[in-house]
């Protein structure tokens, strides 16, 4: 056969076969993803029949407690796994897309372990930095010092001849920072509170209700929409700084804003849910392997992947020890490796 | 069609400041313009100048009017940029890559006419072949004309060319050169672009622009004119013997350096 490609690009349908074939992945995902929401609603410490959540969801029916527990409890989590794992994804997606490097996350920048530094200080200190009711203290301590970091990065990012490796120290310095803190407080806590704050960074979807579910649905769709207008632009981030310049693109500005954005969905991500690991890193390998890196496709595949990934999580976080629920950080991270390993190895045998 | 004036730009640091061009003079016209020097005189910070991603002193004028004063929205309506230095480590599609040259038209829905236009870049530069090959997986020469295809396809009247035949092999070299030559007579426009081979540029340069190595304008003018055998020893210390063919285009040969 002639070197020339067999396939003729004169009636440009094959771009309309390339864009119909990343359609059906994320029709696929989505798919995906309702059954394992769906599932998610079904597991659980009381015993519900598939018959009974479908009639509890759609028309506030049921037995006993059921329709309460299926709508007040099991909805909002089972949904709050989909959107946190969407909005670490999208995290992940965009921070290796400015930072050209595909070991970062949103956990790079130090966001996470200023979350947990500022859960620690409630904890431990009772401290209740932004003089809030007891009961969000905690949530709002994590949320106050993640978007503390994100503004010590941002300040960085926007100094003249910051670039994406320093941008990279600076946020692996407020990291050993804010964990040094964490642990002087370790150190000084009493077992009890020790054990809350293990607990808390272990991440946990058990106290989700509607409203936590909608701020941070709100957090995702606004930053998904401004990530979505700008796709161009940040596949063009792809390039090297002076070639995205040639095509128009400021780099340094771009950089900014999605570290703002990011910081912001993955604030309140980790405050409400606590530390869920590694979601952030592999939901984009994933979606690259899967679809590329054009962000039309890239940025909802990375937070389908995510979706997908801590859903089935939580489900298997349900089904190890019946009757308990194993914390969702562990589970996504144990869930998550294998996944991990496999692009890894795959990737070496290319 | 492009003139700069006074224009001077230095690198400074917080220690010292160096300069590259002081109150440099040099205009371009509608055609093949290669501007040649020895290393270090700016030829690409001139490039960069140009194109408006370095803050410099003095003002660069074209047909559109003050290039300084434009935004680069503007700008890259009507001008385009290849930078020197690649290191893009993207994978992206080869498509998708040219395809980025359209930014900032390009809308979340690609239309066919873009479809359309990248496939024609891609088929008039003999790289087809490579549409849906994978960028990260191609050869050093095969990005590079990646790279020139995603320069060109967005129809600029002013292209700005660092370097483009760096890592081609003769043959794409030649071809390169033929195509510009072809869309210059096709479409009127004016291609600027950096070059070290001089019996390349002397063969399809309409305006030869050469910078010594203090960042000066050396000379200006046709490769008749302006590859001699005291320019290449002035400006880049050879001494070289040239010889002319029927047209009188100069070939040069380099023997040896001065400080031989």
């Amino acid at each position: 056969m002639a070197v020339k490609s067999s396939v003729s690009y004169d009636d440009h349908s094959f771009y309309d076969r390339i864009v119909k074939r990343r359609a059906v992945i994320i029709t696929a995902l989505l798919i995906l993803a309702l059954i394992f929401f769906v599932l998610n609603i079904y597991i659980g410490s009381s015993d519900i029949s598939l018959s009974d959540v479908f009639q509890a969801i759609f028309y506030g029916e049921g037995q006993g407690n059921n329709v309460m527990i299926i709508r007040k409890i099991r909805a909002p989590m089972s949904l709050m796994a989909l959107a946190v794992g969407a909005s670490l994804g999208i995290g992940g997606c965009e921070i290796q897309t400015i930072l050209r490097n595909p070991i970062a996350s949103p956990y790079t920048l130090g966001i996470t372990n200023a979350a947990t530094f500022g859960a620690a200080l409630g904890l431990i200190l009772n401290t209740n930095v932004l003089k809030v009711s007891e009961a969000i203290m905690v949530t709002t301590n994590a949320f106050f010092f993640a978007l503390l970091a994100s503004v010590g990065i941002y300040i960085f990012s926007s100094r003249q001849g910051s670039n994406r490796n320093s941008i990279v120290l600076f946020g692996i310095a407020l990291n050993f920072l804010f964990s040094a803190l964490t642990m002087i407080l370790q150190y000084v806590s009493d077992d009890e509170d020790l054990k809350s704050l293990v607990f808390w960074n272990m991440g946990s979807l058990l106290k989700t209700n509607w409203k936590k579910l909608g701020i941070v649905l709100c957090a995702l769709v606004f930053v998904s929409v401004i990530f979505y207008k700008n796709a161009w632009k940040l596949t063009a981030m792809t390039l090297d700084d002076t070639k995205a310049q040639s095509l128009g693109v400021n780099p340094q500005k771009l950089r900014r804003m999605v570290i703002l954005l990011t910081s912001l969905i993955t604030a309140f991500a980790v405050s409400f849910v606590g530390s869920i690991g590694f979601v952030g890193l592999i939901a984009p390998h994933v979606a690259r392997q899967l679809v590329g890196e054009d962000q039309r496709f890239f940025i909802p595949v990375s937070a389908l992947i995510g979706s997908v990934v801590v859903a089935f999580a939580f489900i298997v976080s349900k089904l190890i020890i019946p009757g308990v629920i194993l914390p969702i950080g562990l589970v996504t991270a144990i869930v998550g490796i294998p996944v991990f390993l496999t692009i890894i190895f795959n990737k070496m045998g290319d | 069609m492009l003139k700069t004036k006074n224009l001077t730009f230095s690198y400074r640091s917080k220690i010292k400041e160096l300069a590259v061009f002081k109150d440099l003079n040099v205009s371009c016209k509608k055609g093949f313009n290669v501007i040649l020097g020895p290393n270090g005189a700016g030829k690409s910070t001139l490039l960069k100048s140009i194109f408006g991603l370095l803050n410099y002193d003095g003002t660069i004028w074209c047909g559109e009017g003050c290039v300084t004063e434009m935004s680069m929205d503007d700008k890259t309506k009507f001008m385009s940029y290849l930078p020197q230095i690649d290191i893009s480590t993207s994978s992206l599609s080869v498509f998708e890559m040219v395809l980025l040259g359209l930014l900032p038209g390009l809308r979340q829905r690609v239309k066919k006419e873009d479809v359309r236009q990248v496939v024609n870049m891609l088929e008039a530069l003999n790289i087809a072949h490579l549409t849906e090959r994978n960028f990260s997986e191609l050869s050093g020469g095969q990005k590079k004309m990646v790279f020139i295809a995603q320069t060109l396809v967005r129809d600029p009247k002013i292209i700005l060319l660092d370097e483009p035949v760096n890592s081609l092999d003769l043959q794409r070299q030649l071809e390169l050169c033929f195509f510009l030559k072809k869309i210059i007579e096709d479409k009127e426009i004016s291609v600027i672009v950096v070059l070290h081979d001089i019996n390349l540029a002397a063969r399809f340069a309409d305006h030869l622009i050469v910078l010594n190595d203090r960042g000066e304008l050396y000379s200006t003018g046709s490769p008749e004119e302006v590859v001699t055998e005291t320019m290449l020893k002035e400006v880049y210390g050879v001494v070289a013997s040239i010889h002319h063919d029927a047209e009188g285009t100069p070939t040069v040969s380099a023997l040896k350096s001065v400080n031989n």
